[in-house]
């Protein structure tokens, strides 16, 4: 069929082709205002409905954006709350430990005090000096003797007198300077005393100093996120992004953990359940291994979540403290329950595994071996108390899944914005491309039809007319372009009219 | 608002009911075997290798899966040629007993057997086999010949019927070559591929293994 059309005009296949070419650039020329309105504004349309798709998911990631601003100024605020009340909290153990002992210690330090001056001004009490017998001594020696032995007599018993009285003196005075330097000894231990006193009070003051810059710290962080500044949400998006790493991270070991202690209770639980039944295409004997293994995590978190360690459930977190100190006490009796229950297990796993090993044996005829039995009991010890500890272990992974959600929150929020974004831009892009494919295509079809469009040239040319068809062309061409200018004037307009009556006000 | 929440209990509790009996009735996922033993003529000096595979079946069975030893002799269509079965209990220490116990017995009659049958009965013991393993109610059923597959009937005994082997798989093991497949290997060729006829028309899985250090390939493991 195609054949016969190709060729319709000649046996010559040149020839038919030619013609159809000619008939085919003659239709294409009587077409051609139709053809270029078509590509135009289908061009313009696609671009136009692209844009405001464009448009729509931009204001889509704006509010994305906000949402997660909010959500992230939120949590920061609400961490920053508890940080700050943490502190305080300290603060408070502080005066209560230490400051609630002031009195005593001032009572201390007063008395101290006390002793010391009473101390001091007993040493003062200066015992008068000897009097100048010594003089009055040397004056009776000097005294002309006479010869009369009354006299001398007489003279001789003043002396004497006057040295005893003069030793008598002394010696007084020097026990009250030996009284005075032992007062001033006991004081020693005293300043020592009042020195130690005076430390430990330094040291609770700067105790309290190093809280109170750190309580400055967080206040200044606490600020900046209610001022809503970007450096304090770009602070918390990485903050965010880091817990959400860490915490997966420590998700995955913890997953790892439970699927050790799967492997070691999923064998030993089929003599328990049977090893035959199914529940879709798992062994009803795995599901149950499972089923222990979740408990234990869900009594961890309940557990965690009673001790308020995680705040994942605020229903336990609202209960009064005797209710939650009875949750605290059942969750973790069943977790010790059932860690003893994995204890057991662990324990069957390695009888089973021996009775399956001396089976195996057995049937390839070598025998059972008594190799190493004496160290048997070591796997055994081991595999029960890895059967008891893993439990609680797991018990912990509250604490990073709380963090993991918590971040989750924003990461995702980051991951949809992203993809919002790259949405829009290709949005754009496509609506830009075709635009031009639209322009592309009104040029390569003039590029057609280009020998009609050449000879209308040259007869217009002497005619010296100009067809209403290329005005019209023209004219829609920049139609698009004039409305978007005249749109934008209109904007700016407005803009300038707005800050003119802004600044009138 | 207040009905809500009891009917979205109401609506989980049936779902979880209809996840579970829905999921009861899923393929049983346990195996069925049945070991055919030929103890005809010269076949009872192979006794070795069989006693190998069955050790090897009983350590790669596991709980829930069934087991059964016959011989294969004049007139295998009984159950008196039972020489040990077994179904293995859910405990897998129990399951263990048991295969204990099974191999005890065939080792008993690999101790005891002096002379070999007169005549082969492969036919009988075939469908004896699959009337066992279809009873089993198993999800993988496998009925093991270990055997040269050279039929040789009683007189009387009518055996060139059809047999329905639906959905069972059928292993000729260590098939020996006779004396006269040397003189004309077509000989060999056409018997297996007659009894390979036989089973794939009987809706049967046909697989010859004479190999016996491949033995992994016999049974699907789990």
């Amino acid at each position: 069929m195609s054949n016969e059309l190709l060729y319709l005009w000649s046996d010559n296949l040149t020839a038919s082709v030619s013609i159809w070419f000619m008939l085919i650039v003659f239709v294409l020329y009587l077409g051609r205002q139709q053809a270029h309105q078509l590509f135009r504004s289908t061009g313009r349309a696609v671009f136009s409905s692209l844009r405001v798709w464009g448009m729509t998911l931009h204001k889509l990631e704006q509010k994305l954006m906000k949402r997660n601003r909010e959500i992230l100024l939120n949590e920061g605020a609400r961490a920053a709350e508890k940080s700050i009340e943490r502190e305080f909290s300290r603060v408070n153990d502080l005066v209560q430990r230490d400051l609630s002992q002031y009195p005593s210690l001032h009572r201390e330090i007063t008395e101290t005090i006390e002793t010391i001056e009473k101390d001091y001004q007993n040493s003062s009490d200066v015992t008068p000096l000897p009097p100048a017998w010594g003089e009055v001594v040397e004056t009776i020696s000097n005294l002309p003797n006479n010869g009369d032995s009354t006299v001398n007599k007489i003279l001789m018993n003043i002396k004497k007198a006057v040295e005893d009285s003069h030793q008598q003196t002394l010696k007084a005075y020097k026990k009250a300077a030996t009284e005075r330097h032992g007062l001033l000894a006991s004081m020693q231990p005293d300043w020592r005393k009042l020195s130690n006193k005076l430390g430990s009070v330094n040291e609770k003051i700067t105790g309290l100093d190093e809280r109170t810059k750190a309580i400055d710290s967080q206040m200044a962080n606490y600020k900046a996120i209610r001022e809503e500044t970007d450096q304090a949400v770009s602070s918390l998006g990485s903050s965010a992004l880091t817990q959400f790493f860490i915490s997966g991270l420590v998700l995955i070991v913890a997953a790892l953990g439970g699927l050790i202690n799967f492997q070691l209770i999923a064998m030993p639980m089929s003599e328990m359940v049977g090893g035959t039944s199914y529940i879709g295409d798992m062994k009803t004997s795995d599901i149950a291994a499972l089923v222990i293994i979740l408990v234990e995590i869900a009594m961890g978190l309940f557990l965690l979540e009673s001790l308020r360690v995680t705040h994942l459930f605020p229903m336990i977190g609202s209960m009064d403290d005797k209710m939650r100190r009875r949750m605290m006490i059942i969750s973790f009796t069943i977790l010790f329950i059932l860690a003893g229950i994995e204890a057991s297990l662990a324990y069957m796993r390695d009888l089973l595994a021996l009775d399956r090993e001396a089976l195996q044996q057995s049937l390839t005829g070598i025998g059972a071996t008594n190799a190493n039995a004496e160290f048997r009991w070591i796997p055994s010890i081991g595999q029960m108390t890895m059967g008891f500890i893993l439990p609680f272990a797991l018990a912990f992974i509250a604490i990073p899944l709380e963090s993991f959600i918590h971040s989750l929150r924003t990461v995702l929020g980051s991951l949809a914005i992203g993809m919002v974004r790259a949405l829009r831009v290709i949005v754009r892009m496509t609506g830009g491309i075709i635009n031009h494919l639209s322009k592309m295509l009104v040029s390569l079809y003039d590029l057609i039809i280009m020998l009609p469009l050449s000879a209308e040239l040259i007869v217009k040319k002497y005619s010296g007319k100009s067809s209403p068809d290329d005005n019209q062309n023209d004219e829609s061409t920049n139609s698009y372009s004039k409305n978007r200018r005249g749109n934008k004037e209109v904007k700016a307009l407005k803009s300038s009219t707005g800050k003119a009556a802004s600044d009138n006000a | 608002m207040r009905i809500l929440k009891p009917l979205s209990m109401i609506i989980v509790i049936i779902g979880l009911q209809l996840l579970i009996t829905g999921c009861g009735k899923s393929k049983p996922n346990n195996r069925a075997v049945y070991f055919l033993i030929d103890t005809s003529g010269t076949y009872t000096e192979e006794l070795n290798k069989a006693q190998a595979i069955m050790n090897y079946l009983l350590a790669t069975l596991d709980s829930g899966d069934s087991i059964a030893m016959a011989r294969i002799d004049s007139g295998s269509f009984s159950e008196k040629d039972i020489i040990a079965k077994a179904n293995f209990d859910a405990r897998p220490s129990t399951a263990n007993d048991q295969k204990r116990l099974f191999k005890h017995k065939v080792d008993d009659f690999v101790a005891n057997i002096s002379r070999g049958s007169a005549n082969t009965d492969i036919t009988g013991a075939v469908l004896q086999a699959a009337e066992f393993v279809n009873e089993a109610g198993a999800g993988e059923k496998y009925v093991l010949i270990f055997s040269d597959l050279e039929e040789d009937l009683q007189k009387g005994h009518i055996r060139d019927f059809p047999i329905d082997l639906k959905g069972i798989n059928v292993v000729a093991l260590n098939v020996t070559k006779l004396r006269t497949d040397n003189i004309d290997p077509r000989d060999y060729q056409e018997r297996l591929s007659n009894w390979q006829q036989r089973v794939v028309q009987g809706g049967g899985e046909w697989r010859v293994l004479n190999d016996l250090e491949r033995l992994e390939n016999l049974i699907v493991m789990r």
